[in-house]
């Protein structure tokens, strides 16, 4: 796997003085070609500043940034083979849809006819032919977001950052988008470095995912490895919810000094056997699943049980079951 | 369980009308805009109609009375040389001074809007306004002495032996004169000055509404930044420039105390209504007169409109 991006050791530091904020720290990072890769964290955690700096917006203060082998730490956005798209959609209001897709070609110098019919192209690609001749304003959410898409695939860069691109929509078309942008990629080839800070959307659509928090990557790793081996307790609770254990309670419980359990992996069961007994403080019903709270008196546990087994009631007491193998041991903190 | 109990609501005279208004939305709409729109409809459109009216009547030359016959003398009368040069050059200065503003104002408009912050955008706001606190005439009059011939700028001319390049500038004919004070050049200046805030405010509002990433969308997407100044930049802040046109434009054509001051003797079109109405008392002719900027304006914005200036509003 050849490395579309690499960054090696950069760093991000917003002002001067005591008022300086390390937004990104110290990050190593690379992405292969083809990849669809997703930097998840928590807001203010310095993930968009990291595209930033990959797209040109924002400069590193310390460290090298590669594009295709290519040092472009210090280069400019329109010098860089990497196109984005905003969170905001970025649509430039005054022209026509096909005219904000042809930007690109435009810039380039590109004949009108040639590359009118390009984005017409590009337009079918993200299926939404037909509204060339509107203005951005005229389009919902959903069709902006289409455009923004067509118009940074347009010129076949080999790069493509995504910045929160699905945050504005809503949860149906969310999921529409998210299958039809992972086709889209697989069926380009492109590498795509994706931003999220929905667990959810980075599980489903990425085939690795960065977790950052505090300007520092937690771990880099594949769907299956970020949920079942979390690297940190940060990232055990960050992605997915999670049972985190320290001290003396995991000790007794699990005979590790901290270890994280997934709600899904309890079962409730009789006493024989159990690894614990608690009572039930909490019942939410969640629709496929239903979520107990349980008192174990020095801590409590969360416990998923799956739609169609008997939830028991608020108040009752019930023995706790799970295998060894459910238990994933943290490094303690 | 200890609740609280409300008093019930008193109707007093005050609530009754709250509600009243709250239910009736056309009233508050009413009282908000029926004062201003009385003072534009009647004391303005009014007055505005009683010129156009005033316009197709005559002064008697012998009893100096108005005489309230409709006809189009006044019109043909514009038609005079000494007239129409007048009108044309006094439009000439105003597309001359419009332009001049827009290249001064657009830089300074740019980097207020995008890249000043805090205390340096604040200084920046009030040198830009600070002119407008003190007498239009104090102004005008400040500039006739460091205009004048051995006034400020003549003087540091002078100091740095470019007497020459002075000279030079002020023998070219046409903007030329005997000092700059007593040259179209310095009416020019004048003229710049005094309206550049004008312009200066209207440009940043426009910039300021145009969000970063559209600017980093179109770098993104390969464009160089002069191609982004044209292609972006400039269509979008196309309203303000508009905006801040209208105004220098208008001003410029209707100002007749800056060309009394400053300048050659030929007459701008106000120097003419304001003579007409007053020493001549020829009202008529001067309500004729003064058509002339409203209809240059009226034919600006509909050019302005069909560039496509407003498309970006």
């Amino acid at each position: 796997m050849s490395a579309a991006v690499s960054l090696d050791r950069v760093s991000c530091v917003f002002g001067t003085g005591p008022q300086a904020v390390r937004a990104v720290d110290g990050v190593d990072l690379e992405v292969g070609a083809g990849e669809f890769f997703t930097l998840l964290g928590p807001s203010g955690s310095g993930k968009t500043t990291v595209l930033r700096m990959i797209g040109g917006f924002t400069l590193p203060t310390a460290g090298r940034i590669c594009i295709g082998g290519q040092d472009v730490s210090l280069q400019p956005p329109y010098a860089r083979p990497v196109n984005t798209v905003f969170q905001d959609y970025a649509l430039f209001p005054h022209m026509s849809v096909r005219d904000n897709v042809a930007y690109p070609l435009m810039v380039r110098k590109v004949a009108r006819a040639q590359r009118e019919s390009r984005a017409d192209e590009l337009l079918a690609l993200v299926q939404l032919p037909g509204v060339g001749d509107r203005r951005p304003a005229q389009l919902s959410g959903g069709q902006r977001q289409r455009v923004a898409l067509a118009r940074a695939l347009v010129g076949q860069p080999q790069l493509l950052l995504l910045d929160e691109p699905l945050g504005a929509l809503d949860l149906k078309l969310r999921e529409q988008m998210q299958s039809e942008l992972k086709a889209l990629q697989r069926r380009l080839g492109i590498t795509f470095i994706f931003i999220t800070h929905d667990q959810h959307e980075a599980l489903s659509m990425s085939d690795r995912i960065g977790v950052f928090n505090k300007g520092r990557l937690e771990q880099v790793a594949t769907p299956q490895q970020v949920y079942n081996a979390p690297a940190t307790r940060f990232v055990a609770q960050f992605v997915g919810a999670a049972n985190v254990l320290e001290g003396e309670v995991a000790q007794r419980l699990t005979g590790r000094a901290a270890a994280m359990l997934r709600p899904e992996r309890i079962t409730l069961g009789g006493e024989a056997q159990a690894r614990a007994r608690g009572n039930v403080s909490e019942v939410q019903y969640f629709g496929s699943f239903t979520r107990l709270r349980v008192d174990l008196g020095d801590t409590h546990l969360q416990a998923d049980l799956p739609a169609g087994t008997a939830a028991p009631q608020a108040g009752q007491s019930v023995h706790l079951h799970w295998d060894d193998g459910a238990l994933h041991a943290l490094q303690s903190t | 369980m200890n609740t609280l109990a409300l008093p019930a609501p008193r109707l007093s005279l005050r609530r009754q009308a709250s509600n009243l208004l709250y239910r009736r939305r056309g009233l508050l709409l009413l009282a908000l805009l029926g004062p201003v729109l009385l003072w534009f409809g009647v004391v303005y459109l009014g007055s505005l109609f009683a010129l156009l009216a005033n316009a197709f009547f005559r002064l008697d030359d012998f009893t100096g009375q108005v005489v309230r016959e409709v006809g189009v003398g006044n019109f043909v009368a514009l038609l005079e040389p000494a007239n129409l040069d007048s009108a044309w050059r006094t439009i000439v200065m105003a597309v001359v001074v419009t332009l001049a503003c827009t290249v001064l104002a657009f830089p300074l408009a740019y980097y207020m809007a995008r890249r000043a912050r805090g205390t340096q955008k604040a200084l920046l706001y009030i040198a830009v306004m600070l002119p407008l606190w003190s007498s239009y005439l104090v102004r005008l009059y400040a500039w006739k002495l460091l205009l004048a011939k051995e006034g400020a700028i003549s003087w540091v001319a002078t100091k740095l032996h470019l007497q020459w390049l002075l000279d030079l500038v002020l023998t070219t004919p046409a903007v030329g004169g005997p000092s700059l004070s007593f040259s179209t050049l310095g009416t020019f200046i004048v003229f710049v000055y005094m309206w550049l805030p004008f312009m200066v405010l209207p440009i940043m509002a426009s910039i300021e509404r145009i969000p970063a990433s559209t600017l980093e969308a179109s770098a993104d997407l390969g464009a160089l930044p002069a191609t982004t100044f044209r292609n972006v930049i400039l269509p979008l802040a196309m309203p303000g420039v508009a905006a801040g046109s209208i105004f220098t434009f208008s001003l410029t054509l209707g100002d007749y105390i800056i060309p009394q001051v400053i300048g050659d003797s030929t007459l701008f079109i106000g120097q003419i209504v304001y003579r007409q109405q007053g020493v001549a008392g020829n009202l008529p002719f001067a309500a004729a007169f003064s058509l002339v900027p409203i209809v240059v304006i009226a034919a600006y914005l509909w050019f302005a409109k069909k560039r496509g200036a407003f498309d970006a509003l």
